[in-house]
């Protein structure tokens, strides 16, 4: 039911771990329905020069997260702002329609971490 | 890669004796056991035959088995069949809160037809209490049905108890024993049921195929209208291969069943013992010691079930799990909510389970392999991480 991208992506997650005195930290989703997402940035100059993740959740759950954070990595903050669960999806050469809301849920988490980093740096503009 | 298949309560790989029992009716045993001729009654011989030889398994008498498609038909078939036909004598159904959705569905669709159905809770183990099934009973209830064992954490129930009960009440007791024929000891008569249904393809037998016991005198309306097969009370032409293979399979499964049971059991608690042993923060779903010989259902906190079985499967493990994700819906298994458990940490469970096929070779590779991926699954996991600091 997984493409190879998305079984290569959650056999290899790419980007695990945490960032220590991380720039921005994005927590998104709850135990209770199975999927949680943290992303950690590290910020320079606008630009997402590192990011890690932690994911408690399905096989998706991994692969999307994994996905996600590859694709911001070195992209800056506006642009990571415009990540789509629809490209994220893509990118793994599609899910399931029921994993669906796990790519929203990377989304989310990259855009929370984001919004995080606006939040303790209220003199960046993007 | 070595395979090792441990989902057996899913389904099971067929037996070289149900697989050689079969074969002849894809030859010239091929005749329709209604036709009058030679042919027919080859094929008609060979059905009673099957017949006789799950009757005498069971305590019961030939025309008391009706063949069906599986344990799902056998479900609906028992449920919705007895009680429409009881219908005049009340409309309430009890059943419990952990039965297979082949029983729940099926009353929750009665509901709809205006019968009131109560599904009782169970306790942390997964049992029914028999009191509670008495104080149920009302003047309106027509039909008991509870299962022999549960299919996810394999608790079994005090079948023989709750029959006794329904019996004195006169009321009709139906009991899906899918998991429990060839692993435990079933007998119709020692239980006090009415209506038993079975599935060939969890013990060993091929798939599409099941019975229904029906016992003399309980009244079940019919629930496939057409042709007179089955004493005109399931139609259509007997899928004669499948009920042939059904009677090897469960006559060399519930022949064995002793002698299996105990290797079975050894390589269940060998492998509970060692997973909750070394893998920190589990827990035994199911009851301890009134447990199907093959059942091994564990919840491993702070990781999600499926992303443990794709793991797991990459390893050649085959598994299964009532995380949500598995489950095809946004909640967990509603078995393990019964129990009591919350849903992050029903999220995370694992059933493996054993047959006689598996290996004592098999249950350690397992006892090496998963607590390497629990590890790794734990380490990229924030409520492990969140745990972590908490203790600190």
């Amino acid at each position: 039911m997984y493409s190879e991208k998305v079984m290569d992506h959650f056999s290899n997650p790419r980007n695990v771990g945490e960032i220590e005195n991380a720039d921005g930290v994005g927590l998104v989703g709850n135990a209770k329905c199975g999927d949680i997402m943290k992303m950690y940035l590290k910020v320079e100059d606008g630009v997402i020069v590192d990011v890690k993740f932690k994911t408690f959740g399905c096989g998706a759950a991994i692969a999307t997260s994994s996905m996600a954070t590859e694709m911001v990595k070195g992209k800056t903050l506006k642009e990571a702002l415009q990540l789509t669960n629809k490209a994220v999806a893509e990118a793994l050469d599609g899910l399931p329609p029921v994993k669906m809301h796990c790519s929203l849920l990377a989304e989310e988490a990259i855009h929370a971490a984001v919004e995080d980093y606006m939040k303790n740096h209220p003199e960046a503009v993007i | 890669m070595n395979r090792i298949y441990m989902d057996n309560a899913a389904t099971t790989a067929i037996s070289a004796e149900a697989l050689n029992a079969m074969l002849p009716c894809f030859g010239q045993v091929f005749g329709n056991a209604s036709s009058i001729h030679s042919t027919g009654r080859d094929a008609r011989k060979k059905l009673e035959e099957a017949r006789r030889t799950v009757a005498g398994l069971l305590g019961a008498k030939p025309n008391e088995i009706y063949f069906t498609s599986g344990g799902t038909e056998s479900d609906n078939w028992a449920i919705k069949g007895a009680a429409f036909a009881n219908r005049h004598k009340g409309n309430h159904i009890i059943t419990s809160q952990i039965e297979h959705h082949a029983v729940l569905h099926t009353c929750q669709w009665l509901e709809k037809q205006g019968f009131e159905v109560t599904c009782l809770p169970v306790d942390e183990y997964g049992l029914v209490n028999p009191e509670d099934v008495e104080k149920a009973i009302t003047d309106k209830t027509i039909l008991i049905s509870i299962m022999a064992a549960n299919n996810e954490i394999g608790t079994v129930e005090p079948i023989a108890e709750i029959g006794k009960i329904a019996k004195e009440h006169k009321v009709l007791f139906h009991c899906d024993a899918v998991q429990a024929v060839g692993a435990i000891h079933v007998n119709v008569n020692d239980w006090n049921v009415d209506m038993l249904s079975l599935s060939a393809h969890k013990f060993h037998g091929p798939k599409g195929v099941g019975a229904l016991y029906i016992r003399t005198g309980c009244k079940v309306e019919q629930f496939m209208h057409g042709g007179a097969q089955e004493r005109g009370r399931r139609a259509t032409t007997e899928n004669l291969p499948g009920i042939v293979g059904l009677a090897a399979a469960m006559e060399k499964a519930v022949n064995g069943m002793e002698e299996n049971a105990v290797r079975t059991m050894y390589l269940r608690d060998k492998l509970i013992d060692g997973l909750l042993k070394t893998i920190p923060h589990t827990r035994l779903n199911g009851h301890p010691m009134k447990r199907l010989p093959g059942n091994v259902n564990i919840s491993v906190r702070f990781i999600e079930g499926e992303a443990l079985l794709l793991r797991l499967d990459l390893a050649g493990i085959a598994g299964s799990s009532g995380s949500a994700c598995t489950s095809g819906s946004l909640d967990p298994s509603h078995v393990l909510l019964a129990i009591g458990l919350p849903h992050e940490i029903a999220h995370g469970s694992l059933r493996l389970s054993l047959s006689d096929n598996n290996t004592e070779e098999e249950v350690d590779e397992v006892l090496k392999v998963l607590p390497e991926i629990v590890t790794s699954l734990r380490n990229m996991s924030p409520l492990y991480e969140q745990f972590l600091q908490e203790e600190k």
